[in-house]
């Protein structure tokens, strides 16, 4: 019983640990942003590696939530006829939550993995430790070019996304469900308030935050070997992809 | 051997973002970058039930205006609408709540008068006709007074 005591109490105290040692890891890398000699060069190229690359994923899912949301809303708000409001219920779906949260997904899936795959190898072949022991900063050269990119990227490509969305629910609701086109545009300017926006924004700045933040943290410390990256890896996807979700809900129910 | 141009691609990316970031946010959102063009009308209500800040301001059917702030003067909606420069609204034109179709949102409708006098910059709308209360009214059929 003692026994049992003391192992919870040790899986307490490790949780909390790491809780905190992972809170340190953002601080430092928030402290480094401000501090120059600012890496000009890798910011672009993780600006690219995020965002550019993502760009035809993005697309992809994007155009489909929108028909996708198109096609289900219109059979449902037909039964009460209002299927004016179709316009308005998907740009006010995908601003708000779709957008930012799908589009953070995705990133996390196609560029997170990959980001704390190689910090990890990076780790578990040295080269950290080489940076080190030449006087460069491992945070400046490898975490603060993600932090960035990732901060300016996200926004982006929600919005992106919300476009592309509201463009794919466009062509299903008007090419094949037969609304009219002046309907759908109008009372989505109606509805769509700058509050909304805003909110989107929030939400997919705080999600360029926590996932460059997690899929970092897990590939800089990484344990050993190749088992220990691949099972680092995993652990970002999955951590990240649960914390959005979360995340979302508590900043959805603190600024609504 | 052609080198890749890292800042065009990244350059190009941050643009269609920033585009659409720009677009949703001046289109769907209302967002006024240029500060608001047009002068400022007051009415004041009884009852302006429904009419929030940024609802529209028509005159035969046409947007002219927003709702720019509704507060509470001696027990009455005192409403500040801001209404485009170019539309000229007469001294006896009538302001009234009015609904889009059953249960739609709150609107304000202007009926042009047929004075000479235009209302100035800060000037007031004297003629006004509250929102219609539809529970007021369905109650009222129900208990036979209409």
């Amino acid at each position: 019983m003692k026994k049992l005591i003391r192992k919870l109490g040790s899986w307490g105290l490790s949780a909390i640990r790491r809780m905190g040692h992972m809170f340190v890891f953002l601080i430092n890398t928030f402290y480094y942003i401000f501090i120059p000699p600012f890496k000009f060069n890798l910011l672009l190229r993780q600006i690219r590696f995020f965002g550019n690359k993502s760009l035809i994923v993005i697309l992809l899912t994007g155009s489909f939530a929108g028909m996708v949301l198109a096609l289900q809303l219109f059979y449902t708000l037909r039964k009460f006829g209002s299927e004016a409001l179709l316009g308005p219920a998907i740009a006010l779906s995908l601003i708000r939550e779709l957008g930012p949260v799908l589009s953070a997904l995705m990133v996390t899936g196609r560029a997170g993995s990959a980001l704390t795959a190689e910090i990890g190898i990076m780790r578990i072949t040295e080269q950290i430790d080489a940076l080190t022991s030449m006087a460069l900063n491992p945070m400046r050269y490898l975490i603060v070019p993600n932090m960035v990119a990732s901060i300016i990227v996200f926004p982006l490509l929600a919005a992106i996304f919300d476009i592309i969305g509201i463009y794919g629910g466009y062509v299903v609701a008007v090419d094949l469900l037969g609304m009219s086109s002046g309907t759908y545009f109008s009372q989505m300017e109606n509805f769509v308030d700058w509050e909304d926006i805003r909110m989107g924004l929030y939400k997919s700045l705080s999600f360029g935050v926590l996932v460059s933040w997690i899929c970092c943290y897990k590939g800089f410390y990484t344990g050993y070997g190749a088992e220990g990256v691949s099972k680092s890896t995993t652990e970002a996807v999955v951590t990240s992809s649960v914390l959005i979700l979360i995340w979302d809900y508590f900043v959805g129910s603190v600024l609504i | 051997m052609k080198r890749f141009d890292i800042e065009l691609v990244v350059g190009f990316f941050l643009l269609i973002g920033i585009l659409s970031l720009g677009y949703i946010s001046v289109k769907l959102g209302k967002l006024e970058i240029i500060g608001g063009s047009g002068y400022s009308v007051y009415a004041e209500f009884e009852k302006a039930g429904g009419i929030k800040v940024g609802s529209v301001v028509e005159i035969a059917g046409v947007e002219v205006g927003k709702v720019k702030s509704v507060k509470l003067k001696n027990y009455q909606a005192m409403v500040e609408l801001a209404i485009n420069k170019d539309v000229k609204i007469q001294e006896d034109a009538i302001i009234s709540v009015k609904t889009k179709g059953l249960i739609g949102e709150k609107y304000m409708q202007i009926t042009a008068g047929g004075s000479e006098k235009i209302i100035p910059d800060g000037g007031k709308i004297r003629e006004t006709e509250s929102a219609v209360d539809l529970e007021e009214l369905i109650s009222k059929y129900v208990f036979g007074k209409v």
